[in-house]
């Protein structure tokens, strides 16, 4: 992230700033009465954002140093509540539990015993369906692009799985994968889908797949568009392949766009919680941070928020990464100027 | 172009796009079909299996047999603990209100971000950006406490404020991608021809700015209407939106998952959205990949 707004000063907005006021210090005296009016159009959504956003995490932060004070489900023990220090962040980074003398191994089986499973098959989750939504994103983009009768029915279709609720999604795909159900009797298959562990991950990855691609997909074509036709048209003239013509020109025209779209969704998958909770409630494999922070809310909010504060930095520094080292920003996008 | 014609020659044997009987077209068209039937086929299957009767769930014909209407009357009836009207009032009132406060709000910070130049503008849309991106669970912990300490669990608050948290971000940054492409310096002509600065904001800025306001609210609330984690947690059976009674849908026979009542509560919720998506079709892609591409 760039720490100056990289404004394109136009053309037209220097002129307007010096056919009102002529000179260097009532142009610096323009900018200084701009930011203060800017500041006060952006006060209300700062502090809405403050409220609902910081407000929330600071307290859970504040909560996640608080023991849980009740019995422990994993040793038995009445807890007292008070300080905590990182018994809570140990409790799931090293998996420990109990406190005091009776702090040992979490047994297998209570939450405790689940994070790394979790955070494993959390980014399991993402780094598949992100890998696939990419590809078959980018194969919808480029058949989107061409220009062929009907092209409109299609640019219209994909937006129906977009608009469809994840939870209405879950539920459709649930019973697509019934045991007795449509997916099973095309495959010819006796597979329980969403009963065992493998199957459970993949009919998961498919339905998110099946409802996420559309919006990469549209993401990349409205980068591909920009690509004018002459640049494929001289490349073809200099007897570059169809290939070539993808890899070194396609490519590293949409990687803004395709970057941008990797991050959102890759930050999306990172939470993701309504298919897993809705089609398998968890089980078999299938318990992502999100889910085990709700499962943890019913046993202990601080143990909870102390998982949901890990959750929260895991998905910052992918983000992160994203940003730093793979130039997908979005923050750019947004603040530069036209195409 | 001399040159383009040498280079035809030279691929003659390359499939060349321009010629009526070479097989290009053909690939696109089974291609685009291959997408169509991928997109379309489960909402297809969701809705033939809503008009079928409970005994023909798993009946695999493609068309519509067995056709009836009983599955509606179930998701509306009340004697089996489905309250799907209150439901999708529930959910009408949640997203609706999220969606107005998050434009009313959103519109003068989008405007300040895609007009005014001042330090920090990074920054403050990174942190708005970085707040859409924000997992919902690290604000249920903490929530779930507060609500249950003054007495807001099950109110209508308890859920907007959470879906604050990402529609506001969302419209903001939206809004500014669109404000940022919408020619301004009409508004000076405006004022150069003797418009008043009133009327040059009615009469030229608001008609430019509308359509892309209206595109946003469409976008805010459809992802507020699709919200299930936080309405999961923090609403009880009389705030219970319509995703949340989906997800836990009571049938015709207790202990048996009712596949066709809830296909008919998912073609009920689904169908207005999906018209509503088809009928703003262009702007909403517009919105969609608005800021990600420039």
């Amino acid at each position: 992230m760039s720490t100056e707004a990289p404004t394109p000063t136009s053309a037209k907005d220097a002129l307007a700033g010096t056919h009102h006021m002529p000179g260097k210090e009532s142009a610096d005296r323009r900018q200084v009465t701009q930011g203060r009016w800017a500041y006060t159009l952006l006060a209300p959504t700062l502090i809405l954002l403050g409220v609902v956003i910081l407000y929330p995490i600071i307290n859970a932060i504040i909560m996640s140093f608080q023991k849980d004070s009740g019995l422990d489900p994993a040793t038995g023990f009445f807890t007292e509540g008070g300080f905590a220090g990182f018994e809570n962040y140990t409790h799931w980074l090293l998996q420990q539990c109990g406190s005091g003398p009776a702090l040992g191994p979490c047994p297998p089986g209570t939450l405790g015993a689940q994070f790394w499973d979790a955070m494993g098959t959390t980014f399991f989750f993402t780094i598949v369906t992100v890998a696939l939504e990419t590809v078959l994103g980018f194969w919808m983009a480029v058949i989107m692009a061409r220009a062929f009768r009907g092209r409109a029915v299609i640019r219209a279709a994909v937006l129906v799985p977009w608009a469809i609720p994840t939870a209405v999604t879950a539920k459709l795909f649930f019973f697509m994968f019934a045991f007795d159900g449509i997916v099973n009797k095309l495959l010819g298959t006796q597979i329980l889908w969403t009963g065992s562990e493998w199957p459970a991950k993949w009919a998961i990855i498919i339905s998110d797949v099946w409802k996420t691609t559309p919006f990469m997909a549209l993401l990349i074509l409205a980068g591909l568009q920009l690509i004018p036709d002459e640049v494929y048209e001289a490349a073809k003239v200099d007897g570059a392949s169809a290939w070539q013509r993808f890899t070194q020109i396609t490519l590293p025209l949409v990687k803004p766009a395709l970057m941008v779209a990797i991050l959102f969704r890759t930050l999306d998958v990172l939470r993701m919680y309504d298919l897993p909770a809705i089609m398998t409630g968890g089980a078999n494999g299938t318990t992502t941070l999100s889910i085990l922070v709700v499962d943890q809310i019913r046993q202990g909010l601080n143990n909870a928020s102390a998982l949901s504060t890990i959750t929260f930095l895991v998905i910052f520094l992918v983000a992160f990464i994203f940003v730093r080292f793979l130039g997908a920003n979005a923050v750019d996008a947004a603040t530069t100027g036209k195409k | 172009m001399s040159t383009t014609t040498a280079t035809a020659a030279r691929h003659a044997d390359a499939p060349a796009r321009r010629r009526a009987f070479d097989w290009a077209p053909a690939r696109t068209y089974i291609q685009a079909g291959i997408i169509l039937i991928w997109c379309l086929a489960p909402f297809y299957w969701m809705i033939v299996t809503a008009f079928r009767e409970v005994g023909y769930t798993f009946d695999p014909t493609p068309f519509f047999t067995h056709f009836t209407f009983d599955n509606f009357a179930t998701v509306f009836d009340e004697s089996r603990g489905n309250h799907f009207a209150r439901n999708l009032w529930n959910s009408l009132i949640v997203a609706g209100v999220t969606t107005v406060i998050s434009l009313v709000v959103g519109v003068f910070a989008a405007y300040a971000l895609a007009r005014l130049k001042f330090r920090g503008k990074s920054l403050v849309l990174g942190f708005i950006l970085g707040a859409s991106m924000f997992p919902g669970v690290a604000l249920i912990t903490p929530l779930f406490q507060l609500f249950t300490n003054i007495g807001w669990m099950g109110s209508y608050q308890a859920l907007i404020i959470p879906s604050i948290s990402f529609s506001l971000p969302l419209a903001v940054y939206t809004l500014t991608s669109f404000f940022r492409e919408m020619p301004w310096e009409l508004e000076e002509s405006a004022r150069i021809d003797g418009c008043t600065q009133g009327q040059a904001f009615r009469k030229v800025i608001l008609p430019l700015a509308a359509p892309a306001t209206f595109t946003t609210a469409i976008l805010t609330f459809i992802g507020a209407w699709n919200e299930f984690l936080i309405a999961s947690q923090l609403s009880n059976d009389a705030t219970k939106t319509v995703t949340v009674a989906i997800a836990s849908f009571s049938g015709a026979q207790p202990h048996q998952e009712p596949y066709t009542a809830v296909m008919a509560a998912g073609t009920v919720v689904t169908i207005p959205l999906v018209i509503l998506v088809l009928v703003f079709q262009r702007k909403i892609v517009a919105g969609l990949t608005a800021g990600a591409v420039k």
